[in-house]
């Protein structure tokens, strides 16, 4: 049984509807990819199976539960972990309490402590400034504070909105390789909207193309960049 | 340089009431943006409970003849457990209300209490004897002051940091924190809304305890309105120092007692009348000059 799957959620933000009959599902240690042009509703999904928004139907099971509408730190701690699109580190604390927060509702505090080790040698720069304020970070430096803040929370399955976004290459690198290394060595399941369909295909695993608030297309990553298929989805009905 | 002195232990007491008030509804406004206007009438609520219901003008003391070691502690657990009440009973239904609302419904529960309070007690002004031999006055350098004014300045100072080392120190103080400035994240995080929020009302009603046995050692008497002016001037103080920034609403409250201290002093005789006239003029200009206040809040400023 997937670790993870949304079956037909639909999300509306007043008149506007973001998520149509949505649905995905992500097995336990693998990785899925979601992509799609700007306002598909890829970020609203993330926020609907986080509890950040509640869909109007339809179900989400996590880790064996139903977790469609219930609390966000409920679903946190069911070990559902999260990096939002604007990274939301928190600005007014410092980067090392912004990394022990991820860690506050763990009992196993040896573990915490390796991560945090394990953290801080993915992302040098985070050690060096750990007793600054998290809001003197540039823009890459906080996406990489809010990843290792949700690696902190020792997730069975972390979702990530963007994560190349504002990271220069080699950081991209970095991060991925840190991840591909989790979920293998730790069985670590990736939800990952990313834009870079490249990039997904060098990482491998599957995908999903969003357009217009649900999925159009979903197969192998590597599959999907090759063919044609892609971008004739992508741009909608094959006019390109 | 002894009228100094004074003037300085003025401004610091009346400052530490303010900063203390301001405190208290900061607090609450970091984790819930809602501004309670009912935390005027938990001080007064937490200053009747030492007396037992009554519609005499003297006042029957009750829990007030306990000894100060366990009454002390006994206000401010009613002030706490008043406060939690009402976020369980109230405000807890609105919290995905708009700020409107939220505070529209502080300000009916707050008349709630203050009837609850008139009812049992009615609406005379009642005098207490509650450590009077304080405002008793002492000399210092040539300076006569009531120790209430040193111990008012000693223990909010004492509460100030204690708080601090809460707010930095701990777990709870860790999730606080991190709730007041961007709550989903939060909880996005597993932080526990409703014990983040339960602890901060606590916290809050605490310190409009404090503020209730202050307020009442200085004046000796009991007025269900007791809390009303301070309300008032708190929640300028949370304003000029930046909703929802702590350090602000302290120094904003220790800022509105000195203006008000000094403008006691320096103004004219004839004016001395209208010194708050005075007092909100300033803080007129002060929010023309910077509109968020001194130290606007990350999650305000998101907000605005
Ligand atoms: N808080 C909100 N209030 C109102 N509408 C919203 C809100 N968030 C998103 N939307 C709308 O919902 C739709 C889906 O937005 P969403 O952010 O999920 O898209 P996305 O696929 O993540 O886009 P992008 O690639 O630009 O990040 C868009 O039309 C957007 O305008
Ligand atoms: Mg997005």
């Amino acid at each position: 049984m997937s670790l993870l799957s949304v079956e037909n959620i639909s999300v509306r933000y007043g008149q506007l509807t973001a998520l149509r009959k949505a649905s995905i599902k992500v097995d336990e240690g693998e990785t899925l990819f979601v992509t799609g042009p700007n306002g598909a509703g890829k970020s609203t999904l993330l926020k609907a199976i986080a509890g950040a928004v509640a869909p109007r139907e339809g179900f989400i099971r996590f880790a064996g539960r139903q977790i469609a509408g219930r609390a966000p730190e409920d679903i946190a701690r069911l070990g559902f972990s999260m990096v939002p699109e604007g990274r939301d580190v928190f600005g007014g604390l410092t980067i090392e309490e912004n990394l022990r927060l991820g860690a506050g509702m763990r009992a196993d505090k040896d573990q915490a402590a390796k991560d945090l080790e394990q953290v801080y040698s993915v992302f040098p720069i985070l050690r060096d400034r750990k007793d600054r304020q998290a809001g003197v970070l540039s823009g890459g430096q906080q996406q990489m504070l809010a990843i290792g803040r949700a690696l902190m929370a020792g997730p069975r399955l972390i979702a990530i909105d963007e994560p190349s976004l504002g990271l220069a290459p080699k950081v991209i690198d970095d991060v991925y390789a840190t991840l591909v290394r989790l979920r293998d060595s730790r069985g670590l399941t990736l939800l990952i909207v990313e834009q870079s369909a490249t990039r997904a295909s060098l990482t491998g695993g599957r995908m999903v193309l969003m357009r217009s608030g649900g999925v159009a297309l979903e197969g192998d990553a590597r599959e999907l960049v090759r063919g044609d298929a892609l971008r004739q989805a992508y741009f909608g009905y094959g006019e390109h | 340089m002894t009228a100094l002195l004074q003037i300085l232990f003025d401004a610091l007491s009346l400052g530490s009431l303010y900063a203390l008030g301001a405190l208290g509804i900061a607090l609450i406004f970091g984790v819930m943006r809602l501004v309670n206007f009912a935390h005027g009438d938990y001080i007064a609520f937490c200053v009747f409970a030492m007396l037992w219901p009554s519609i005499d003008a003297a006042a029957i003391v009750f829990a007030g003849n306990l000894p100060t070691v366990i009454l002390v502690p006994f206000i401010l657990a009613v002030g706490a457990g008043l406060s939690v009440l009402s976020e369980i009973v109230v405000f807890r239904r609105f919290r995905n209300a708009n700020p409107a609302t939220m505070m529209i419904a502080s300000f009916a529960l707050g008349f709630v209490i203050k009837y609850f309070l008139l009812m049992l007690y009615s609406s005379r002004p009642k005098s207490i004897d509650l450590w009077s031999n304080l405002t008793r006055q002492i000399e210092i350098a040539g300076a006569r002051i009531p120790p209430l004014q040193v111990i008012t300045i000693g223990v909010t100072i004492v509460i100030l940091i204690a708080l601090t080392a809460f707010l930095k120190r701990t777990r709870f103080g860790l999730e606080m924190r991190a709730a007041a400035e961007n709550f989903t994240m939060a909880r996005m995080l597993g932080v526990r809304a409703n014990r983040v929020i339960m602890l901060a009302f606590a916290v809050s009603g605490m310190l409009a305890a404090a503020v209730g046995l202050i307020l009442v050692t200085q004046t000796g008497t009991v007025d269900i309105q007791m809390g009303a002016n301070l309300m008032l001037v708190a929640f300028v103080a949370t304003v000029i120092g930046g909703l929802g920034s702590l350090p602000g609403a302290v120094l904003a409250g220790y800022l509105i007692g000195a203006a008000t201290v000094i403008m006691q002093v320096v103004l004219p005789p004839d004016a001395r009348p209208f010194r708050d006239a005075f007092v909100y003029g300033a803080v007129i200009v002060m929010l023309i000059w910077r509109p968020n206040g001194l130290f606007a809040s990350r999650a305000a400023k998101q907000r605005v």
